[in-house]
């Protein structure tokens, strides 16, 4: 069996229980339970927040700032790839004090077109990877896909588990799978997808978080995009849990993504009440939680131009890319 | 691998956020609501204040013996003329259009009801109003059913009914008094209690607006003499009270050996027992659900922790975090999880339970924050270390105050659970279904909640065991205990 190698998270701590298949289950199984009627009312007492004036003000540029600015379609392009890369630069171009985008994130074949437009920017070049979305493809062809694309320049590969593995009890391909990657990954940041809507239970989710986090994951993600539903608030709330209990447990941080579905910023403030009350304050960082999105950004600047002027502007004031 | 970051983050301060307060308009004096008017009380007054602000907030007429008489002829001609004669489906009518006039005021209401009572508007606007116009909605679907409800043919009112409430739910007690009460064809007098009565005087309006007929409901406020005069009026044929036990022994020993029949529910020392395998996460939710909300002034409140002894470090150390992220402060504002303590008295007498707990070797844990310098205030507070002998573990706090006692099996729990006098309600946390039934089945109180807590629903019964009262409100067991005969 494969065990952790010393360049992960977990080299140590959890030896003991990735040594094998039988541990490794018997680990995620023992985790505490999540009642899942209990789950969605906190989620949705969190969601009744009102976050006005100042606060609301700080929480839209916050939330411009994670945004990993998302085009995964079979239909892009060089040009729409350099456009979107644009718009992270600078989002609101009549604005300069619009903060930037966390990063762009495309197909590994785009990656090398984004870099180019991003240059030192700051901002980062997220690329799919591992056989996305579906992930059934055999590992060294995922594992080619993730070289393929940190050799192109991405800074952030985002993974997909293989489902199919995990739902089935294959707890150790998982793992080792996601080691794997983390190992092709070499400086470039690795996420974790989970694909929520396909393990749809909460204590699968919670489970599917542990296994990622002791892997070695840098960030653990949702969803596709591809897959509905996809990022809710109780799953994202079982995440930020489980990022926070792991933190108490190891002293180590691992960031939250949650993508797709989220499209207006009333929605993306509810997510940030959540990180601040759930797992708290120091996720509140693009090094620690990113939103997948595309459409939010806009309604995001939408509704910053209405705080600083007052006044609504119609869809044709922001840019389409 | 990235280490956690040593540098504070940015906080995300939540600006205020205040419900306005124009909605609601409070005048400055109040008299009695008797015959479908508002009149002049024979009595002195009393003032009513904001418990956030000590600002006071009107006069309230404060009903002595005759005018307790005059309410009770008016509910007495209102029901044998009208209400008693009215059929089933006319009644309803009446309390349908009630129910949708609570909905339409709802905001009124809840500003209202957070102004007088200091809790927060997310309780009142997200849970007692709501439930308040629920249970008008419920009741009034049964009044023309009433001989197909399975409690006989034909089964008639009682007539009167004297109706006393306390002041931690002003309008959903008043709800779950009034409106059984006129579905079955009773006409009622009902007093609130002498620190919450705004919302009763505003739903007396509210009985104008939908034409109910004058004297089915008479509102009569005023203080713990008003309450007796109702309950020892010779014409009032059934009695209803819902407040503390020692008041409840009172009205009990007022009403022995005469014809009246009488509901109480009374206190509660409800014990909220989470197991090792209880879904720890919601489990801390509902600890928290249980004790805090509604600042702890709640009958059926989870104030006893039984925590099995194996996990009980883990779920403190998650209790306490949790507890840091409660917002206390204006009961206006939308963010706001704790509001205020209801009167300077309440606050008085969990500040010497407390102080007990202390004394007693008690271990208190409070969320260090900030109090307001005005109104009346506690902080979210948990005594560790409590022992079954201690005070504070037997004796109804009626604030947000927590006493944590550990266990080591089901049997233990249940024998600790049930070793109190009061049984109103429990609450069980594990993910054993076999054990939430087999607790459920050995646990003496009235309402059993499994991993979750202070679930209200107006076709769900609620009452107690012992010291927590007799009778039932809500469901079917709640009109039969306004209908003659159906409530043995």
């Amino acid at each position: 069996m494969t065990t952790t190698s010393a360049s992960t998270a977990s080299a140590g701590v959890f030896d003991d229980i990735t040594s094998s298949e039988s541990s490794l289950r018997r680990f995620l199984h023992g985790l505490p339970g999540v009642d899942q009627v209990g789950a969605d009312a906190r989620a949705a007492a969190l969601g009744t927040r009102s976050i006005k004036t100042t606060a609301k003000a700080f929480a839209i540029d916050l939330a411009i700032r994670m945004v990993d600015l998302t085009t995964l379609e079979g239909q892009d392009t060089p040009g729409k790839v350099r456009a979107l890369a644009s718009k992270a630069m600078r989002p609101d171009p009549a604005d300069p004090t619009c903060p930037a985008a966390a990063a762009v994130c495309v197909y590994p074949d785009m990656v090398a077109t984004a870099k180019q437009t991003l240059g030192d920017s700051g901002v980062n070049v997220a690329a799919v990877a591992t056989a996305f979305p579906s992930g059934r493809a055999a590992l060294d062809i995922k594992l080619a896909d993730t070289r393929d694309a940190v050799e192109a320049g991405a800074d952030e590969i985002d993974m997909v588990i293989d489902r199919g593995a995990f739902l089935a009890g294959r707890y150790q391909q998982v793992y080792d799978e996601i080691v794997a990657v983390r190992e092709a990954c070499g400086s470039a940041h690795l996420k974790v997808i989970f694909e929520t809507g396909e393990l749809q239970t909460y204590d699968n989710v919670r489970r599917a978080s542990w296994l990622a986090m002791m892997a070695g994951g840098h960030f653990i993600k949702t969803s596709t995009g591809k897959v509905q539903p996809a990022a809710t608030l109780p799953v994202t709330m079982i995440m930020l849990e489980a990022v926070r209990d792991f933190r108490e447990m190891t002293g180590q941080m691992v960031g939250v993504k949650p993508a797709g579905g989220i499209r207006a910023s009333k929605d993306a403030i509810k997510y940030l009440v959540m990180v601040n009350e759930v797992a708290g304050a120091d996720w509140l960082d693009p090094d620690w939680f990113r939103f997948g999105a595309s459409t939010l950004l806009n309604d995001l600047l939408m509704q910053r131009t209405k705080m600083q002027t007052g006044r609504y502007s119609g869809p044709d004031y922001f840019t389409l890319d | 691998m990235v280490k956690v970051p040593d540098t504070a983050t940015p906080f995300f301060e939540y600006a205020p956020a205040p419900e306005s307060r124009s909605i609601v308009d409070i005048k400055p004096s109040y008299g009695l609501f008797v015959d479908g008017e508002f009149v002049d009380g024979h009595g002195r007054s009393f003032k009513t204040i904001s418990p956030s602000t000590e600002e006071v907030l009107a006069e309230v007429a404060e009903a002595d013996e005759a005018d307790v008489d005059l309410a009770v002829k008016a509910a007495r001609r209102a029901y044998t003329r009208v209400w008693s004669r009215m059929p089933g489906s006319e009644r309803a009518k009446y309390l349908f259009r009630i129910a949708r006039i609570i909905q339409e005021r709802g905001r009124e209401l809840a500003v209202l009801e957070s102004i007088d009572n200091g809790k927060p508007i997310k309780e009142s606007r997200d849970v007692d109003v709501p439930t308040v116009a629920a249970h008008f909605f419920y009741y009034a679907g049964w009044a023309d059913k009433l001989d197909h409800a399975g409690l006989g043919a034909d089964p008639r009112p009682h007539g009167v009914a004297g109706q006393v409430i306390p002041w931690n739910f002003p309008l959903l007690m008043l709800a779950w008094k009034v409106a059984p009460a006129l579905a079955a064809g009773n006409t009622v007098v009902l007093k609130p209690a002498e620190t919450t009565p705004l919302t009763a005087l505003l739903f007396a309006e509210i009985c104008q607006q939908a034409d109910l007929p004058p004297g089915v409901v008479n509102i009569v406020t005023g203080a713990g003499a008003t309450g007796q005069a109702i309950v020892a009026h010779p014409d009032v044929d059934k009695v209803a009270f819902t407040g503390s036990t020692e008041v409840g022994k009172a009205i009990a020993r007022t009403v022995a050996g005469t014809r009246k029949k009488v509901t109480l529910e009374l206190g509660g020392k409800a014990a909220n027992i989470v197991f090792d395998d209880a879904p720890v996460d919601q489990a801390v939710e509902g600890i928290v659900n249980g004790i805090f909300f509604n600042q702890g002034h709640v009958c059926c409140a989870g104030s006893r922790l039984l925590v099995q002894e194996n996990v009980a470090d883990e779920v403190l150390e998650r209790l306490k975090r949790r507890m840091s992220t409660l917002r206390m402060g204006d009961p206006l504002d939308k963010n706001t999880d704790i509001g205020a303590i209801n009167s300077g008295e309440q606050l008085k007498r969990i500040r010497e339970l407390s102080e007990v707990g202390d004394a007693e070797g008690a271990e208190r844990w409070e969320v260090a924050c900030d109090l307001p310098t005005k109104g009346f205030w506690f902080p979210p507070t948990i005594f560790t270390g409590v022992s079954q002998a201690h005070r504070i573990a037997r004796e109804e706090i009626f604030g947000p105050v927590l006493s944590v006692l550990t266990f080591r099996t089901p049997h233990e729990a249940v024998e600790k659970a049930n070793n109190t006098p009061y049984g109103l309600s429990a609450g069980v946390w594990s993910d054993k279904g076999s054990r939430i039934l087999w607790m459920a089945n050995h646990l003496r109180a009235g309402v059993v909640w499994a991993n979750t807590f202070n679930k209200f629903d107006p076709t769900s019964p609620f009452g107690g065991y012992k010291e927590s009262g007799y009778g039932r409100e809500g469901g079917l067991p709640g009109l039969a205990a306004y209908l003659k005969g159906a409530d043995a």
